[in-house]
């Protein structure tokens, strides 16, 4: 898989003329995107674009009919299984929460931080002193601290929506896909999830895929908009929304 | 902290363990000790009766192994019970040696009886009882592991994998049922005679199965309990809950599901080789798909789940099935019926997942509030 010349040095992944067809309907129609070591980055597009389908790409749910997908310059994801792809750093937020309701919070962030560990160990490991200071260190970020011995299944939708961010963030991914992270959650939530995204920025990779134009503005990233499984446009969120294709396809509408 | 709010605590669990101690001691001292005119004596029928319950609280215990703690309801757990009992069978068989109606020391009776020269491939090795042991595990091992690799490997989940499970004991009872397998056919395997030298029919000898019984079942529910308590433990509860979530934080799905699939098929195995011997025959009605949802049943009483409650229920369903039968033979599937719908309509969670529950809503409302309907929860 040749790597192209003009990729830049600080580039972490790569999506070159990726197509998926599904039987005759391309959910994404040769799509290229570049996504650099520490960048926050928005993507939005009308539904159908191809934002969930990218991400199942990305994190090998989905194999692509053609292109490629090339992370951290060499490692080709079109051929790793989710499991591989998640141990190489990559760590995904369905857009419903998914988080263990049957455990506790502590505990989710425990099982979180034990990704891809042998079967040995999970028999038989006691939790680390070091393991037990970044569970600490994580429910402080995600704002948590005080519920760590609830039920995770008692915690409210946006409390989830964080907890679910920080079994990712436990794993210390360089990229961090973000699905709708603030559906259904209320303004105050909101804004907490926008404070939260943005200081991960510098430190992770983040991949943000939202509907809502507010919250998009608040970050205030390189926003990417798809449509029919392209890249319409890509740039500042100003940019965008000054765009005429972009105001008729997708913002036009609302 | 490490206290699971599904399972027992540490007191729960020394009770358990003193209880186990209980039924250890008490079966064998009531039978032997107690004068037979006195009323606290246990008949000599009584010993194998409670052995066989206790052989039945193990098999429910491997299936909450899968079911309630990894959420693979297994529908066919049977076959690996009656495979370890096959296994067991066949080493009680080649013990008749020249005992038998037909006074052939090296082929079993049956096999006689079907002109057959000489023993097939498969029955070597089955003189020896330590080769014997080994395959009362190994053989449903070996059979889980092939299922579960496959099932698993091809993300076969929920009701999908309950109906393959139940097809495969079918598949297998029909096997079994044939002359040419084998394994006697429908008549199965029996008259045994000894074990290790001991005759079966002696008191001394029941009492020391029982008295392995209790301690397999001991020695299961230990092993279960810590895997249960260990992050594999939280790890297959979160598979049971959402297991694309475990796979995208890169955990080892597969080999975690096929592990603890595995090991609940060769405890299955080793209740089954317990069992055989307590009441004198296996046969192919063993793989009845009836018998392996029944199985489901004691699991659901005792507590899904709970690990402590799946002996208790096969314990409950048993013990009333005996009763019952006793008293009103012909009404036993209609009290079988109504125990599991009142059972699923007042204890959901099953009688210890009930008690837990309690127990948790003095400690705390906020641990017990979930899962629970609103009108629970304000309860």
């Amino acid at each position: 898989m040749p790597a192209p010349d003009v990729l830049p040095a600080d580039t972490l992944l790569y999506v070159d003329g990726v197509t998926v067809d599904f039987d005759g309907f391309k959910a994404l129609n040769s799509l290229s995107l570049y996504l650099g070591k520490g960048e926050l980055r928005t993507i939005i597009g009308p539904n159908g674009a191809g934002k969930t389908t990218m991400m199942d790409v990305i994190t090998g749910k989905t194999r692509p009919t053609s292109g490629t997908v090339l992370y951290e310059g060499s490692v080709d994801l079109t051929r790793k299984a989710e499991e591989e792809i998640a141990r190489l750093g990559i760590g995904r937020k369905f857009q419903k929460p998914t988080v263990f309701e049957a455990l506790s919070v502590r505990d989710n962030l425990e099982l979180a931080s034990l990704g891809g560990q042998k079967l040995g160990v999970l028999l038989t490991m006691r939790t680390k002193e070091e393991t037990r200071e970044r569970i600490d260190t994580v429910l402080e970020t995600i704002g948590l601290a005080g519920r760590r011995a609830v039920l995770a299944g008692s915690l409210s939708h946006g409390e989830k929506q964080w907890l679910e961010i920080g079994m990712l963030l436990i794993q210390d991914p360089k990229l961090i896909l973000l699905d709708e992270p603030v559906a259904g959650m209320t303004d105050a939530d909101t804004e907490k999830t926008a404070e939260l995204i943005l200081r991960l920025k510098g430190q992770h990779t983040v991949v943000v895929v939202e509907h809502d134009m507010h919250f998009v503005e608040t970050l205030a990233a390189k926003t990417t908009v798809l449509h029919e499984g392209r890249v319409l446009a890509e740039g500042s969120v100003a940019a965008v929304r000054a765009d005429p294709t972009v105001i008729e396809v997708y913002l036009g509408r609302s | 902290m490490n206290d699971r709010t599904t399972l027992l605590g540490p007191r729960g669990r020394i009770a358990m363990f003193l209880v186990l101690a209980v039924l250890l001691v008490s079966v064998p001292a009531l039978n032997q000790w107690v004068p037979p005119g006195s009323p606290f004596h246990l008949p000599d029928h009584a010993v194998p009766l409670v052995g066989k319950y206790v052989c039945y609280a193990l098999l429910a215990l491997s299936l909450d192994l899968v079911w309630g703690l990894a959420g693979v309801l297994s529908l066919g757990h049977g076959a690996f019970f009656a495979l370890g009992g096959y296994a067991m069978g066949m080493y009680l068989m080649r013990q008749i040696g020249d005992r038998g109606v037909y006074g052939n020391p090296e082929l079993p009776d049956f096999m006689v009886f079907l002109n057959w020269s000489e023993l097939p491939w498969y029955w070597q090795g089955f003189d020896q009882f330590p080769f014997a042991l080994v395959m009362v595990a190994l053989v449903p091992g070996i059979l889980a592991f092939v299922f579960g690799w496959f099932a698993f490997r091809s993300r076969i989940t929920g009701v999908y994998l309950s109906i393959i499970s139940q097809a495969m004991t079918y598949a297998l009872m029909l096997a079994f049922f044939r002359n040419d397998m084998g394994f006697g056919g429908n008549n199965g395997l029996t008259d045994f005679k000894d074990l290790l030298g001991y005759p079966l029919q002696a008191m001394e000898t029941r009492i020391g199965l029982y008295v392995a019984s209790v301690l397999a079942l001991g020695i299961g529910l230990w092993l279960s309990i810590r895997i249960a308590n260990a992050p594999l433990g939280r790890l297959l509860i979160a598979i049971r809950d959402a297991e694309s979530r475990a796979r995208f934080l890169g955990h080892r799905v597969l080999a975690a599901k096929l592990f603890v699939w595995t090991l609940s098929a060769m405890m299955a195995g080793v209740a089954g080789a317990l069992y055989v011997p307590q009441v004198g025959i296996i046969n192919p009605s063993e793989f009845s798909p009836a018998n392996s949802i029944e199985v489901a049943i004691w699991v659901a009483v005792g507590g899904r789940g709970t690990l402590i409650g799946a002996p208790i229920g096969a314990f409950i369903v048993n013990g009333t099935k005996s009763w019952f039968t006793g008293l009103f033979p012909e009404l036993w599937l209609l009290g079988l019926g109504t125990l599991f719908v009142a059972v699923t309509l007042f204890l959901p969670k099953g009688v210890i997942g009930t008690l837990i529950e309690l127990r948790l809503r003095r400690a705390g409302p906020a641990l017990a509030a979930t899962n629970l309907e609103p009108e629970h929860a304000g309860a």
